[in-house]
């Protein structure tokens, strides 16, 4: 893996690479609104430049869990990875989940619309995310460690009971 | 109850449940506008200062930025209760004030200018504590607000709103006691509510008299009002409600962000869209209010209570956005909790060099009884009462009467909640785990088991007024105009749910409008439980109204009387012989809608209640508090969706509820007015991991509020919490407390093991 140094010193590469959703984009490097900065997160480019807003932005310092994504399968909160970091990754949003064609929802989604797992819903995503990453690990994950996964993932409105009964529910579907 | 409906008490996915969990719900942030900059604001380092000179020449030269402005460039637009807080001021009041505000092309860009500009401020002393800021000699915010003591009176509730509980002769009332206590409490640890999404707005002038607002709070009509008193009462304001990432109430109170938006508008020419971050959210927008109280309380052994009189304190942060409002229905509220002939409680709302604190789920209601029940129960001790059965003969039953926020005398015509605590308190096992005050329900080495009870309730279910039309159209579907914005209680669903079960369609077939101002007719919006009762009857009328022309225009062209018509899922038959039968569309044409109204007046007759049990465990060695288990007991007439109920009863663990009795706090370094821990790892919330079990008791005892019979409960769950807590932990170890939150060190403190911290009235 790259370390930001590498990515810092070869900066005069002008393009990266994400693949988001299966789909791959090339993005040039600089100030414009449809380029990346170097400064720009993940949350930030995904939510601005290719305009997938399902993605949140909390508390944009890593704390609240709201802009959780999948990198390579693996949970990770966007707000906290800078976009040039995410060169050549493969990245699934909230947008990413089910099948947009025919409007079919993955078992986790369906679970959720089910079980009213929300509240304001804008918790939501980074919750389903993080939800997924584990089902993908732990296919019948026992309630605790459904909590454990998810305890860095911020509800205010207290939806996580219902939460945790469509994970578990979702869970026994997808078996 | 619901075995006798279709939709209504059955649990149905919401109408938006496939935009959330797909990510397509648009929140503030999510939002765009043709042209769109992107505003910032400078706020103050200092918790009171002059502004002796701001120099914005090098901010302005950045590229990009297109208006910056200081209270030297806005207009005298003043906002709160009495109008008094200009939008930039020559003064700042707390750490975290607005100083300048800046609109660029980019976020970046807009930050990056508020670092080039040079303010010089003349620091003045400043004053955080509620008894400190009624000094003579003390630093005065407002030169409107001698001693800085807000003036009473709330223009929205009237010319008579309620501020104070004067009743009968508290005097005599002590003379009759055989029991006399007398306390202080403190609740002023400013919990922040928290949504997950901070505050945002997007504004964008078109034309000098018409302003045009995509607004994540609980109300568009109240930003229509507020914002048109703000600006003059010359601006046409057009408010779009857009999804609400959380709000508690907090976003209510948003008329400074919005004007900030507006002015930056208004300078530029183009839309600006301004959205706090979570550090501004923690610093600078709304706390709950700091609630202190001195009261004296006088009891009959036998629990009936003789007098109450205190002096409530109010802290309400550096301006008042309001806060009249919540002092008078929090008066209303404890009147339904205590029955008394005889009471003197004067409260006083004073400003200090804090940040704002005002609309938080529990409106005043949760302040005044988290500070009050810990000196009443001082008295309930002395007579070795049950608390559970002091508030099952005292909570207001029908009947009984109380003065609203409206300063006028109701009397309850609702439900008798003693089956509903009956209920609760068996499920909980409350006769089994009580053993006494300050008594503990079990000891285990150095861990100590405590419960405790608390409870609140509401008249505001029926408060304000709401209007709705229900337009019919020839496919056979139903379109519901109404101003209501989405903020998590799933209220805009089951508004469509008593659409569909009056008409009798599937809920496939009824949509709703978008909250905007302009489409819809008049809405207060979603708050203090006004969902069920308030918006519920005018939807409800509107759609009986829409259905009425429909079938008397069915009754002209089938020849029928209209009492012989029904209509069921886009069809009219007669019942007598129900193979006659029309589709809407042969009724109506092609080019034809019926279309009903529905209004709702206010109507404060029918108080909800929501009692909640706690039951804590302390380790005395290290004073940790763990909340093992929740019980709650309401009764809400009829279950409108059971797992929108579920998700509402369990939100009393948060928004600033149950938590505020042990960690929720916003800390105030007083060396430099700052708030510490102003992020989300450093003020602790509840995760995931550590949920405690919670059972709730619904019962279902109908209320005359309209035909579904039932009531709203949403806004007072969180309520009851801190006080049970409270109380449970006083019963595990055995010591009273009187100063929120109960940390460990105080705990540690109380039992003699430590020094701890000086109580300083509050957060410290």
């Amino acid at each position: 893996m790259k370390t930001l140094a590498d990515i810092v010193n070869t900066v005069e590469v002008s393009t990266i690479t994400l693949t988001v959703n299966g789909r791959q984009y090339e993005l040039e490097i600089g100030g414009h609104p449809d380029e990346v900065d170097p400064a720009h997160t993940l949350a930030h480019t995904l939510r601005e430049t290719l305009g997938l807003t399902g993605t949140k932005v909390g508390c944009d310092g890593g704390a609240c869990g709201a802009c959780t994504v999948l990198m390579d399968g693996k949970p990770i909160l966007s707000c906290m990875m800078l976009t040039v970091e995410a060169d050549g990754k493969s990245i699934t949003t909230i947008e990413g989940l089910g099948d947009p064609l025919n409007g079919k929802l993955d078992p986790i989604q369906q679970a959720f619309v089910d079980n009213t797992a929300f509240q304001c819903g804008f918790c939501t995503p980074g919750i389903i995310l993080t939800a997924k990453a584990l089902l993908d690990e732990n296919p019948s994950p026992t309630e605790s460690e459904v909590k454990e996964a998810l305890a860095g993932n911020h509800c205010r409105c207290i939806s996580h009971y219902h939460v945790v009964e469509a994970v578990m529910a979702a869970a026994r579907n997808r078996r | 109850m619901s075995d006798e409906y279709r939709f209504i008490g059955k649990a149905t996915p919401r109408g938006d449940a496939l935009d959330i969990v797909t990510g397509r719900t648009k929140f503030v942030g999510d939002i765009k506008q043709y042209g769109m900059l992107y505003g910032k604001v400078l706020r103050s380092p200092h918790p009171h200062a002059n502004i002796r000179s701001i120099d914005t020449a090098k901010a302005k030269r950045l590229r990009g930025v297109e208006a910056v402005l200081t209270h030297e460039d806005v207009p005298n637009w003043r906002g709160g209760v009495p109008a008094h807080l200009r939008v930039l001021d020559s003064k700042v009041r707390f750490v975290g004030d607005a100083v300048a505000l800046i609109a660029a092309r980019t976020e970046e860009i807009a930050a990056e200018a508020r670092e080039l500009i040079e303010v010089d401020y003349e620091v003045l002393p400043a004053v955080y504590d509620v008894v400190e800021a009624m000094k003579p000699d003390a630093p005065r915010l407002h030169a409107a607000f001698p001693g800085n003591v807000v003036p009473p009176g709330f223009p929205w509730f009237g010319p008579h709103t309620l501020q104070e509980v004067v009743i009968g002769d508290v005097e005599k009332g002590f003379e009759e006691a055989d029991i006399v206590v007398e306390g202080a409490c403190a609740y002023e640890n400013f919990p922040n509510p928290l949504p997950p999404e901070p505050p945002g707005v997007i504004a964008a002038w078109e034309g000098a008299d018409a302003l045009t607002i995509w607004t994540a709070s609980q109300g568009t009509f109240t930003d229509r009002t507020v914002l048109y008193y703000i600006l003059g009462r010359k601006v046409n304001v057009r408010a779009h409600g857009v999804a609400v990432g959380g709000s508690y109430g907090s976003k209510n109170t948003a008329w400074l962000l919005i004007v900030q938006a507006a002015v930056l508008s208004l300078a530029s020419g183009k839309p600006v869209k301004l959205c706090y971050t979570k550090e501004e959210q923690f610093a600078a927008f709304t706390l709950r209010l700091g609630s202190r109280i001195q009261a004296r309380i006088g009891m009959k052994k036998d629990g009936t209570v003789t007098a109450i009189s205190g002096d409530w304190l109010v802290n309400t942060g550096y301006y008042c956005a309001g806060t009249q409002g919540q002092v008078a229905v929090g008066c209303g509220e404890i009147q339904l909790v205590v029955r008394c002939p005889n009471w003197n409680l004067k409260p006083k709302v004073v400003c200090t060099n804090r940040a704002p604190s005002g609309i938080v789920r529990g409106y005043g209601g949760q302040e005044l009884k988290c500070a009050f029940l810990p000196i009443l129960t001082m008295a309930l001790e002395k007579a070795d009462l049950d608390p559970v059965e002091f508030f099952k003969n005292n909570y207001v039953k029908p009947g009984d009467g109380y003065y609203w926020r409206d300063g006028e005398w109701w009397v309850s015509n609702g439900v008798d909640y003693t089956k509903a605590i009956e209920e609760g308190a068996k499920a909980f096992g409350w006769k089994e785990k009580w053993k006494g005050w300050l008594k503990p329900t079990a000891v285990s080495g150095t861990k100590r088991i405590g419960v405790g009870v608390g409870v609140h309730g509401n008249a505001d279910v029926g408060e304000d007024t709401s209007e709705a039309y229900v337009r019919l159209d020839p496919e056979g579907t139903a379109t519901l105009y109404s101003s209501i914005s989405e903020h998590g209680t799933g209220q805009r669903s089951s508004l469509c749910k008593m659409v569909a079960e009056v008409l009798q369609l599937p809920l496939e077939r009824v949509s709703m409008t978008p909250p905007d101002s302009l489409a819809n007719p008049y809405e207060f919006g979603t708050v203090g439980s006004r969902g069920t009762f308030a918006v519920g009857s005018a939807v409800i009328e509107a759609t009986e109204d829409a259905r009425r022309k429909l079938l008397e225009l069915a009754a002209q062209k089938l020849d029928r009387p209209i009492e012989d018509l029904e209509t069921a899922d886009g069809v009219i038959y007669v019942r007598p012989t129900p193979e006659i039968r029309l589709p809407w569309k042969a009724v109506m044409g092609f080019d034809r809608t019926c279309l009903g109204h529905g209004r709702f007046e206010p109507n404060f007759t029918m108080p909800n209640f929501m009692m909640v049990f706690a039951e804590v465990e302390v380790d005395v060695e290290t004073g940790q508090v763990a909340l093992l288990r929740v019980g709650s007991a309401t009764d809400v007439g009829q279950i409108i969706d059971p797992l929108n109920l579920e998700n509402q009863l369990n939100g009393s663990l948060g928004s600033a509820g149950i938590d505020s009795a042990i960690f929720e706090e916003t800390i105030l370094d007083r060396a430099t007015g700052r708030v510490m821990g102003g992020n989300m790892i450093d003020f602790k919330w509840r995760t995931f991991a550590e949920l405690p079990p919670m059972q709730h008791v619904v019962l279902e005892t109908p209320f005359p509020s309209h035909r579904f019979k039932a009531i709203g409960v949403g806004e007072i769950t969180p309520s009851p919490g801190p006080a049970a807590v409270i109380m449970a932990i006083s019963n595990a170890v055995g010591v009273r407390f009187y100063d929120y939150p109960i940390t460990p060190d105080k705990i540690l403190k109380a039992l003699g093991k430590v020094q701890g911290r000086k109580a300083r009235g509050g957060a410290a």
